[in-house]
């Protein structure tokens, strides 16, 4: 029997049922409804978890660090400036290979201030070495927060699950919570093989000279890519106990007769997903939701475009003077296709401009109407611009 | 699917009415979506938040940009520009006031609903929260779920005096507003 939960309160929850032993946050809307959540839990009884009031993200980042590394199943959440100011902590929790889980309530990042959602915030970390994982909504925030524990624990890899900020946070919508011994069963006790210890001292994260630290970063490559199968395998087994299942690396909807593929990330796909079932030429669309984004899933990207003509992708950041980020990646990965599709990249809803419905019909007549887009932003209204910004 | 937009202002509720609806038909095993449009939020602001619900999972997240039905928590907020933008032909206003509803909707040329929701949530609340009252007055117009739905998603969410006087508060309004005379809606806004 779902119930009615805010995205917030469903993830605060479901972090409970993974039995972390150490929580460490510090608020920033739109992540701010899920550590208090999580607090309050503490607070009543609820939840037997040393919660750790911190001065900034970068504390909140760098006490789950140490205690994930002494053995802790560790969870923190930020947004926006939040996780720019955690970014040092977040390369070093992924260098030193400290497995743990974080949400990242997907928020556009200032200047100029705005406090709503896009993806910018944790495009800006893509490099730090962490596992990204990106939800279409509160349902598969759910799962794959749970999955995302058994991940990081046996890939030794933390894990960032991405959530669109406010329109997924705060949209209360039907969610069935799994069962405590579901999530027991799926999740077992968190065992750091390389926890610190007195009595077997170890150093992690030291000093590495040039004789080791290309290896360093090669083991740390390998290791993300390796990670791959695990995203997949933990889809896979949470669907044997849940009953939902997201795909693994990808998540697609429509057959081999599609000639025009949709990729995006986040709460978008959820819209474009409506939009194309009441569309009367559906079967001549794919929708290609990139679950992991890191890892990037190159082969299985590559088999899922296979035959396309058109791949239109969707995105919620830009790196300023070059483009799309996602887009530029999945142009390099089409790039080693015999019959590669052509590729449109747009941004859309930066800073929590609305997505509508009928962005699947716009995005179609581009489509159609010849020509290629490497990128722009595709809701950008240039009449607000001076001519010369235009 | 029926989709509801609702105005009101910083501290009368408003994302409280909309979880309140969304809840409700889920608890009548439909499908419900509720959020809220954001903004730097403050007591007396003007806000707006998002309702829908269907029959079947919806996966879309993009606002509701016409609704068949506006529920408003202050009358004052009719003369924001935008306020009864959007709404689908056919459509029905909901306003927290104490006019005649056929005045306003001559006014307005919309077809509106007047429910005193400030004088009767004094009355039975002790200060002026009208979102009770209006997703009372809601319910029973449209019979879209029970008011028993409201209640229980009341039940959920408070406790105690507070609970109490807030049932008390959706009896009243259903036996003061007349039933069932906006269902005929859904037909007309294609809903």
């Amino acid at each position: 029997m779902p119930q009615a939960l805010e995205g917030s309160q469903a993830i605060a929850r479901t972090v409970a049922l993974c039995r972390p032993q150490v929580v460490a946050a510090y608020p920033i809307t739109p992540q701010t409804h899920i550590v208090e959540n999580i607090a309050k839990l503490v607070a009543d009884g609820k939840l037997d978890c040393e919660y750790v009031s911190v001065e900034s993200e970068f504390s909140a980042a760098s006490v789950v660090l140490g205690a994930a590394a002494a053995g802790s199943r560790a969870y923190t959440a930020s947004a926006s400036q939040g996780i720019l100011l955690m970014s040092e902590v977040l390369y070093n929790i992924a260098g030193m290979r400290i497995p743990m889980v974080m949400t990242c309530a997907n928020r556009a990042i200032s200047a100029p201030l705005s406090i709503w959602n896009d993806q910018q915030d944790s495009m800006s970390v893509r490099d730090a070495g962490w596992i990204q994982l990106y939800c279409a909504d509160n349902q598969e925030a759910v799962d794959t927060t749970i999955q995302a524990y058994r991940i990081a624990e046996r890939t030794e890899l933390p894990v960032m699950v991405c959530v669109d900020g406010f329109t997924l946070t705060h949209t209360l919508e039907p969610i069935e919570l799994p069962g405590q011994d579901e999530v027991d069963s799926f999740l077992p006790p968190y065992a750091f093989a390389r926890a610190l210890d007195p009595a077997r001292p170890l150093s992690m994260g030291t000093l590495v000279s040039p004789d080791h630290y290309p290896e360093a970063r090669h083991s740390h490559h390998h290791a993300l890519l390796k990670a791959q199968q695990e995203i997949i395998d933990a889809d896979l087994d949470w669907a044997g106990v849940s009953g939902r299942g997201y795909g693994g690396l990808l998540r697609i909807d429509g057959g081999d007769t599609a000639e025009i593929g949709i990729l995006t990330l986040g709460s978008v796909m959820g819209t474009l997903r409506d939009a194309r079932s009441e569309h009367p030429g559906r079967d001549a669309v794919k929708l290609i939701q990139l679950r992991s984004f890191r890892p990037f899933p190159i082969e299985a990207l590559q088999q899922a475009c296979q035959g396309l003509k058109h791949l239109v992708v969707l995105e919620r950041a830009l790196s300023p003077g070059a483009g799309g980020i996602v887009g530029s990646e999945v142009r390099a990965a089409m790039s080693e296709l015999r019959d590669a599709p052509m590729i449109h990249n747009y941004a859309i809803g930066l800073g929590g401009r609305d997505v509508p419905l009928d962005l699947y019909q716009t995005v179609l007549d581009m489509v159609a109407s010849g020509g290629i887009n490497r990128f722009s932003i595709l809701d950008a209204d240039l009449e607000k611009l001076p001519p010369e910004d235009r | 699917m029926i989709e509801i937009r609702i105005h009101g202002r910083g501290g009368q509720g408003n994302v409280v009415a909309a979880y309140l609806l969304a809840t409700a038909a889920i608890d009548e095993g439909r499908f419900g979506q509720a959020f809220p449009a954001f903004g730097a939020e403050r007591r007396g602001a003007p806000v707006v938040a998002f309702v829908r619900i269907a029959e079947r999972k919806l996966h879309r997240h993009n606002q509701v940009l016409h609704p068949a039905f506006l529920v408003i928590q202050d009358e004052a907020l009719l003369h924001v520009p935008g306020v009864l933008d959007g709404l689908k032909p056919g459509g029905r206003v909901l306003v927290n006031s104490s006019h005649n509803s056929e005045l306003l909707s001559e006014q307005y040329g919309q077809q509106f609903f007047a429910l005193p929701a400030d004088s009767l949530s004094k009355e039975y609340l002790g200060r002026p929260l009208p979102n009770t009252a209006l997703l009372a007055a809601f319910l029973t117009l449209t019979e879209v779920l029970p008011t028993e739905a409201l209640n229980k998603a009341l039940r959920d969410r408070f406790r105690g005096t507070l609970l109490d006087n807030n049932l008390r508060l959706v009896q009243e309004v259903a036996t003061r507003v007349p039933a069932g005379i906006w269902e005929d809606s859904f037909h007309a806004t294609g809903t």
